[in-house]
């Protein structure tokens, strides 16, 4: 179970909009979703470390050493809004 | 000339004995794509120009320069960056989007000499396991058009079924080469995870993501594995641990213990499915293996612990697309946060906005430790049973999938439903183990896979005991479709 006001906050926080019919929709598809995996809250995993890492590796280093990455004009060619290089975004409300 | 029948390695002996130059064959899957693609719908974007292009300078080379694999085509999973060749996912949100940088493993395919015939359909963002969630198109299974070619690798398992390109590469989290690879009568390995750089993958979950073939035989999987593993500096997870897998060798399975999931069989699986696996075992005791249930108890959480870690991981990862840097962005907003909403509102389809949100939802305030800690647990639970398990088998063994292709539509009202696809490939990526789907057979004139675990970077062994199965059981991988177009019925 999840209530309409946790659904919204999720959403908030996710940057989401959702209309009433959705949300209702939304509601109870995530109510069924959690109810399953709640089942996981029956399992005694005390003792056992939460996996970080599925295959054992150890820590891996790489000499601080610069290369070359991508050409600023490359890197800003997808944007939907660029001036003189630079991102253009809406002010902050 | 005729593609319909051809392997890689068919392919690359045509090239190497001068039967057909890089072009001609480059322009027989074109032909073919033109021909049956209008049904399969496998392809999102066929880059006719550019294939032809780099097929006629292989042309140009010398043949004793010339790579073992050059000029051989392939199709990509469209959430692989290929620089300067438009990348979506599947997703409206990253319509238009054009990658300046390639790929590891597109840059090694690069290197050898293939050639990119075009972008294979997917469900979004690979969330789905029929790829009815992509945000362009429905690809159908070449077996049955009524039916799905599986997911989240839909459109490239149906590519290699349908023979528009020889081999194709898709991409796994939670079965998502294997289960369509079983619904589409191919092979599909999923390689251990660190074996294939993710680097220009673009991310779902980040701990269960992999790269692999989808080809007509093992023989082709194997070469294809080989020219994609490896470390990558640009993937710290990467190892480099794997053994190159070379050409799978033998006939015999003599003296090898196979382990039969007790979960993953019986009363799990469709009645079909069920006696094709049985006939599968049967081949295997026939090839010399040893054959003996083993139960996981803990694989029975697999699909919960799964659909909080994915969901989680993808919350995270697609935080990204905000409208900012590249992609969609919602035109006309007044304010920063109203640009993020609407255009993430907009770009994200139905399922990847319920997996944001079961993902936001875990790890925010107060749920972290009962939801994405316990399913973390349950993960070290599931990797113990397995390595468990592999102290008295050398391989263990289950249907691919609990059922054959599904008809189109039949799942899309019920998430749940449509996530119980993935019960026996899910623990598997979760415990980050190697499988490959191998075609074992038909029920009701659908494909039924047979899927093979080994440990960790055991994929030249695994890769052998499938050659030897596959060439006893000698399983068409010809989909009606490729019979001709005659047969193809819209």
């Amino acid at each position: 179970m999840i209530s309409r006001e946790e659904v919204e906050h999720v959403a908030r926080l996710a940057r989401l909009h959702f209309d009433e019919d959705e949300l209702a929709r939304l509601q109870s598809e995530l109510g069924t979703i959690i109810d399953y995996v709640n089942r996981l809250s029956e399992l005694d995993l005390s003792g056992l470390e939460p996996t970080s890492h599925a295959v054992p590796l150890e820590n891996v280093l790489r000499a601080d050493e610069p290369v070359a990455g991508l050409a600023h004009e490359e890197a800003t060619r997808n944007g939907p809004d660029i001036e003189r290089g630079q991102f253009v975004v809406p002010r902050i409300g | 000339m005729d593609v319909a029948t051809l392997t890689a390695h068919d392919c690359r002996d045509l090239l190497a004995g001068r039967e057909v130059s890089a072009v001609e064959l480059t322009r027989a899957y074109l032909d073919r794509i033109a021909q049956v693609d209008d049904v399969v719908q496998a392809y999102l974007a066929v880059d006719e120009a550019g294939a032809l292009a780099a097929a006629a300078a292989v042309d140009a080379k010398p043949r004793d320069e010339r790579l073992t694999w050059e000029g051989v085509p392939i199709g990509l999973k469209d959430i692989l960056c290929v620089k300067g060749m438009e990348t979506t996912c599947a997703s409206r949100i990253l319509k238009g989007y054009i990658p300046p940088y390639d790929a590891t493993v597109i840059a090694k395919l690069r290197a050898a000499g293939l050639i990119f015939l075009g972008k294979l359909n997917m469900d979004e963002f690979a969330m789905g396991s029929s790829t009815e969630n992509s945000a362009f198109k429905t690809t159908r299974n070449p077996w049955d058009p009524d039916r799905v070619p599986g997911g989240s690798s839909g459109g490239s398992a149906a590519c290699v079924a349908a023979a528009l390109a020889p081999w194709a590469l898709g991409t796994d989290t939670g079965g998502s080469i294997r289960q369509p690879a079983s619904l589409c009568g191919v092979v599909g390995l999923k390689p251990t995870y660190g074996a294939v750089s993710r680097y220009g993958l673009i991310a779902f979950a980040s701990s269960l993501d992999q790269i692999g073939p989808l080809t007509h035989d093992v023989r082709d999987a194997a070469a294809l594995l080989d020219l994609i593993a490896g470390r990558d500096p640009l993937d710290c997870t990467s190892t480099g641990l794997i053994e190159p897998a070379g050409p799978p060798e033998g006939d015999s399975l003599k003296g090898l213990r196979f382990g039969v999931i007790k979960e993953f069989t019986g009363e799990a699986c469709d009645a079909g499915v069920r006696r094709t696996f049985d006939s599968a075992v049967k081949a295997i005791g026939t090839l010399g293996g040893v054959c003996e249930e083993v139960s996981l108890p803990s694989v029975e959480r697999g699909i919960a612990a799964y659909y909080l870690i994915a969901p989680s991981e993808a919350s995270s990862n697609l935080a990204r697309f905000d409208g900012v840097r590249y992609g969609h962005r919602h035109a006309g907003s007044q304010d920063l946060n109203e640009m993020y909403v609407r255009t993430r509102s907009e770009g994200f389809g139905a399922e990847v906005k319920r997996r944001i949100m079961i993902g936001t939802h875990a790890l925010s305030a107060g749920y972290y430790d009962a939801y994405y800690a316990q399913a973390q647990r349950t993960r070290t639970l599931i990797i113990q049973d397995f390595a468990d398990a592999f102290d008295h088998f050398d391989f263990l063994i289950s249907p691919t999938s609990p059922t054959v292709a599904f008809k189109i539509g039949e799942r899309v009202a019920d998430p749940l439903a449509m996530y119980c696809s993935d019960l026996c490939t899910i623990p598997v990526s979760l415990a980050a183990l190697p499988a490959v789907s191998v075609p074992a057979g038909f029920s009701d004139g659908l494909p039924v896979g047979l899927q093979i675990i080994g440990p960790h970077f055991s994929e030249r062994n695994l890769l052998s005991m499938a050659h030897a199965f596959e060439q006893h059981v000698q399983v068409g991988t010809v989909a009606p479709l490729r019979a001709g177009s005659a047969e193809v019925t819209p």
